[in-house]
């Protein structure tokens, strides 16, 4: 499709708003204003209409197509979730209301939706505490990082470095990186974490372990208790990235285990949709040695049920974002909660690992399977073999995937396994969908061994065949020109400051 | 069981092909010590009890306010077809479009809007979007530390107090030293933000129109700051770049900006839209998702995710940012929001909105011993200083269901009788002049 740029008509628009009665050099100086108007789309409504359309019909997305993106938690997200998010009572309220003297109560509802999600948060994670200020799950990690690092620096621990696991998503060692950490990787011993590896590494400088459990090839890591008994013994803290907790979500707590940060990604677990990349949530959750720490503000209950933003906190990290999070994500799963309750919850994830177990039985003696026992949500297949014999990539198989209207799993990750793809089938899809899951990929790789170039060719039947990654990157083709010959005058400009 | 498919047939069959006898079997891995013993939630709810549940919440939320609350976040209208094209579920249900093929509706969509950004603010290029304005501002810093390796920051008080809180709680880690500039009558002094630039300052941080909504020309600041070999930051309000001088012509490296405005809900603080542009030499070090334009091939043109270099799932703790992520489908309001206003309905917002600040202004400045406190220009917010504090004015408007501004003395020590009050399009003459009223009358 042309761009929206390329399409527009001097002189249309959407939306009129009154004529002013003045002109800006009435109000301002000219010299602050800006020399040209800016040269941005001019359509009517039914052509913006028409254009993003049009768009949204070039793209695959868990209404239309089984999304199998290992890590992703592609689960179905319940429509009416939608229609509370849009209530004109949470839509319309300005987030610094409450934080004027007197006005607390005129917000009431919104403080009331943040306390009672903290409240559920806890009680399924087991955590003494949680904050929802975290705007994503990367942002929830960095968080805890520095949670992590306020209360070293509060006990006058000198702490260099944080542990990561080599089977860990790749934002793990980039927060600890961030926060000011040294990474240190522990290998994996099939498939999960060594003890006795860790030992090795294990010293006084360890300000704490990030971990995944399940990990990244969907394996609960058995050796739990040693490791945060471990972890713990050089006054370490343990970190638990809840990017797969759909798995464990009623099963197992993961406070009760001895963890000391629960970031969660409300976009996974909770089934608040993923918006094409955000916005997520990614809430965070102490045990109570770390509470202290929390970012401020926080929602406390009043004997008399009111709600109130605290800032009393002298020892907190101060503020990771500018208010309370992201309400809207946060109203959508909390509705979710309320919807599912307790039976619910383990309901979930009794069906996530099954359907994820039922994938990896039907795959077996199709694709190579390294680690080929009891996986929880997600599991990790390879097509190593087929690579070397037929020239046919995880890439390739991706690609042939969609051309079946199937989403691709992960490929590539992690990154301890060759040619692999991760497959999260969550508990939302049908054993039909599953089947015809299997059906396709079983047939691709057949075809891939009698004629791997039409795999190696595919997609074949979506609106543009294979992408030149290599030329995107050269060209850094980054915005359109299309429509900016006619203002020449800031091109020129902004030029003489490149 | 709501959203999950399975019938008991279809377990048996599923736990029979995998070969094993029970659910719970699947899940011995977890050593017994570690089983969840107790799930305190309540039991779940049928649909329409559930929205009932969050109606009755919503009620206890007072949305019929008459409101001149800004502070960096602002009421405007949102057409109703950012709304219905925005919730298109092939948008909204979508994830990262890692499969470009699949996903060529939202990767040309987020080229757009680092389109629509980029001439918008006059600069280069765009990213795909970051979380909110305030990480914006701070990736932006991690930026120029990046680029310049130096370790000292100079940012002038004027920048949203909100977003000062935030870069001092991730800088406390980082050995960097954050140096803030103090404002004098709600404008940066300039002379002294220019003199506060050393041989270690790695970037210049002002704000336009600044948090008291002043607006300032920063082009002769920026020239000094590039003879530091500083770089230029300058965090913009969308609507009002429309028609003010622009971080471009201004000479910045780097402008971000809070795209709430651009067709977002106030949504009680999010989701929101953090905007990051900057030069086209330093896109290599920018962080975030890009998308660019490429061909396929046979030629067509299409789109993808590019310079995945930088980035965390390559990199690792190398990485540019630990974000994996953009708010998408805060993008794409924003970009729809763009498309249905057009460059002349952009300006007309944002010159109603002055035009109304001003109005206030002059009603405001006239009553008995209050004063506009902005000694230089202003957009469509400003602050007022009162011969009483501001609570005084503020307790007494609030149980007239009005919310007069926002106290500065939160933030500012010594402005405890200063209230930033802030227009947009949709404040009206009457609802300036019912304000001017009541807090005439508290005086």
């Amino acid at each position: 499709m042309k761009t929206v740029f390329a399409t527009s008509r001097p002189g249309r628009a959407g939306v009129w708003p009154p004529a002013p009665q003045t002109e800006p050099a009435a109000l301002i100086e000219p010299r602050l204003l800006r020399e040209k108007r800016p040269c941005l789309p001019e359509l009517s409504e039914l052509d913006v209409v028409r254009h993003f359309t049009g768009l949204s019909r070039l793209n695959f997305s868990v209404d239309g197509n089984f999304y199998p993106l290992g890590s992703c938690t592609m689960k179905y997200n319940p429509k009416f979730t939608e229609a509370v998010a849009a209530h004109p009572g949470f839509t319309a309220l300005h987030p610094l209301i409450p934080q004027l003297r007197g006005a607390g109560h005129f917000t009431q509802g919104a403080l009331e939706v943040l306390y009672e999600t903290e409240r559920f948060l806890c009680a399924i994670t087991g955590m003494h505490a949680f904050t929802l200020q975290p705007l994503a799950g990367a942002h929830g990690e960095l968080t805890g990082v520095m949670l992590m690092a306020a209360y070293h620096r509060d006990k006058g621990n000198r702490k260099t470095t944080i542990l990561v696991p080599d089977s860990a998503h790749g934002t793990n060692p980039a927060s600890a990186a961030i926060a000011g950490y040294q990474v240190v990787s522990i290998p994996s011993h099939e498939g999960i974490i060594d003890p006795a590896a860790m030992e090795k590494v294990l010293n006084e400088d360890v300000a704490g372990l990030m971990m995944t459990c399940p990990n990244t090839l969907g394996l609960f890591e058995r050796h739990l208790p040693r490791i945060v008994e471990l972890v713990h013994s050089v006054d370490g803290l343990l970190y638990y990235d809840g990017a797969n907790l759909n798995a464990i979500m009623g099963k197992m707590r993961v406070g009760d285990a001895g963890f000391d940060i629960v970031h969660i990604n409300l976009h996974k677990t909770f089934a608040t949709p993923h918006g094409g990349g955000g916005p997520g949530a990614g809430p965070v959750g102490v045990s109570a040695r770390l509470e202290p720490y929390l970012p401020i503000s926080r929602v406390v209950k009043l004997e008399d049920g009111q709600y109130y933003l605290n800032y009393d906190y002298p020892k907190s990290i101060g503020y990771i974002a500018p208010f309370y999070g992201n309400f809207g994500v946060i109203l959508k799963a909390y509705a979710y909660l309320l919807r599912l309750g307790r039976e619910g919850v383990v309901r979930v994830a009794e069906n996530a690992v099954l359907a994820a177990n039922y994938l990896r039985a039907r795959l077996r003696g199709h694709l190579e399977i390294p680690y080929d026992r009891t996986c929880m949500h997600e599991f990790v297949a390879s097509v190593a073999e087929l690579a070397a014999s037929h020239g046919v990539r995880a890439l390739d198989i991706a690609k042939a995937l969609l051309d079946r209207g199937h989403y691709a799993p992960t490929i590539y990750f992690p990154l301890i396994v060759k040619e692999c793809l991760m497959i999260e089938p969550t508990e939302t899809e049908s054993k039909e969908t599953l089947d015809g899951f299997v059906d396709d990929l079983v047939d691709i790789v057949k075809t891939a061994r009698i004629n791997p170039a039409a795999i190696q060719a595919a997609p074949h039947h979506l609106p543009v065949a294979r992408l030149d990654e290599v030329r995107a990157a050269r060209a850094m083709e980054l915005t359109d020109d299309a429509g900016l010959s006619e203002v020449m005058e800031i091109t020129a400009e902004s030029d003489t400051h490149a | 069981m709501p959203y999950i498919p399975h019938t008991p047939a279809d377990q048996e069959a599923m736990l029979a092909a995998i070969g094993v006898e029970s659910l719970d079997e699947l899940f011995a891995d977890i050593p017994p010590t570690l089983r969840a013993s107790r799930l305190d939630l309540p039991p779940g709810k049928s649909e329409d009890a559930v929205l009932r549940h969050l109606a009755a919440l919503a009620a206890k939320n007072r949305t019929d306010l008459l409101s001149f609350l800004g502070a960096g976040f602002y009421d405007h209208a949102i057409p109703a077809a950012v709304d219905a094209l925005a919730g298109r579920s092939e948008f909204v249900t979508a994830y990262t479009p890692y499969q470009a093929e699949a996903s060529q509706g939202l990767l040309q969509a987020i080229f757009e809007y680092q389109t629509a950004m980029a001439r918008l603010l006059d600069m280069e290029v765009a990213n795909a979007s970051l979380y909110d304005g305030g990480t914006a501002l701070y990736e932006a810093i991690m930026m120029a530390v990046r680029l310049t390796k130096r370790t000292r920051i100079v940012i002038s008080e004027c920048v949203n107090p909100i977003y000062r809180v935030m870069l001092t709680s991730y800088t406390t880690n980082l050995n960097l030293t954050l140096v803030t500039v103090p404002q004098r009558g709600g404008a940066p002094d300039i002379a002294a933000l220019m003199r506060a630039l050393d041989g270690n300052t790695a970037a210049i941080i002002v704000q336009n129109p600044n948090f008291f909504g002043t607006i300032e020309d920063y082009t002769a600041l920026f020239a000094t700051a590039h003879r530091h070999d500083a770089l230029a930051i300058l965090s913009v309000y969308p609507i009002l770049q429309s028609i003010l001088r622009t971080p471009g012509a201004m000479g910045a490296d780097i402008a971000v900006a809070e795209g709430q405005s651009l067709g977002l809900p106030l949504s009680f603080g999010g989701p929101y839209l953090g905007i990051m542009t900057c030069r086209k030499a330093l896109v290599r070090q920018m962080p975030g998702r890009i998308v660019g334009r490429t061909v396929d091939s046979t030629g067509k043109t299409g789109f993808v995710l590019t310079l995945q270099a930088r980035e965390q799932h390559i990199r690792r703790d190398k990485a540019t940012s630990n974000i994996c992520s953009n708010q998408a489908l805060c993008a794409l309001r924003a970009l729809i929001y763009i498309c249905l206003l057009g460059p002349e309905g952009l300006q007309r917002t944002a010159q109603l909105a002055m035009e109304r600040a001003h109005y206030a202004a002059r009603r405001l400045g006239a009553l008995p011993g209050v004063r506009v406190y902005n000694t230089g220009p202003f957009g469509n917010e400003f602050a007022l200083q009162l011969p009483v504090r501001a609570y005084a004015v503020i307790d007494a408007l609030l149980a007239k269901n009005i919310v007069p501004g926002f106290p500065l003395g939160r933030y500012y020590p010594g402005l405890d009788n200063h209230l930033l009050v802030a227009c947009t399009e949709k404040t009206s003459r009457e609802d300036i002049g019912i304000l001017a009223e009541y807090i005439g009358g508290c005086l």
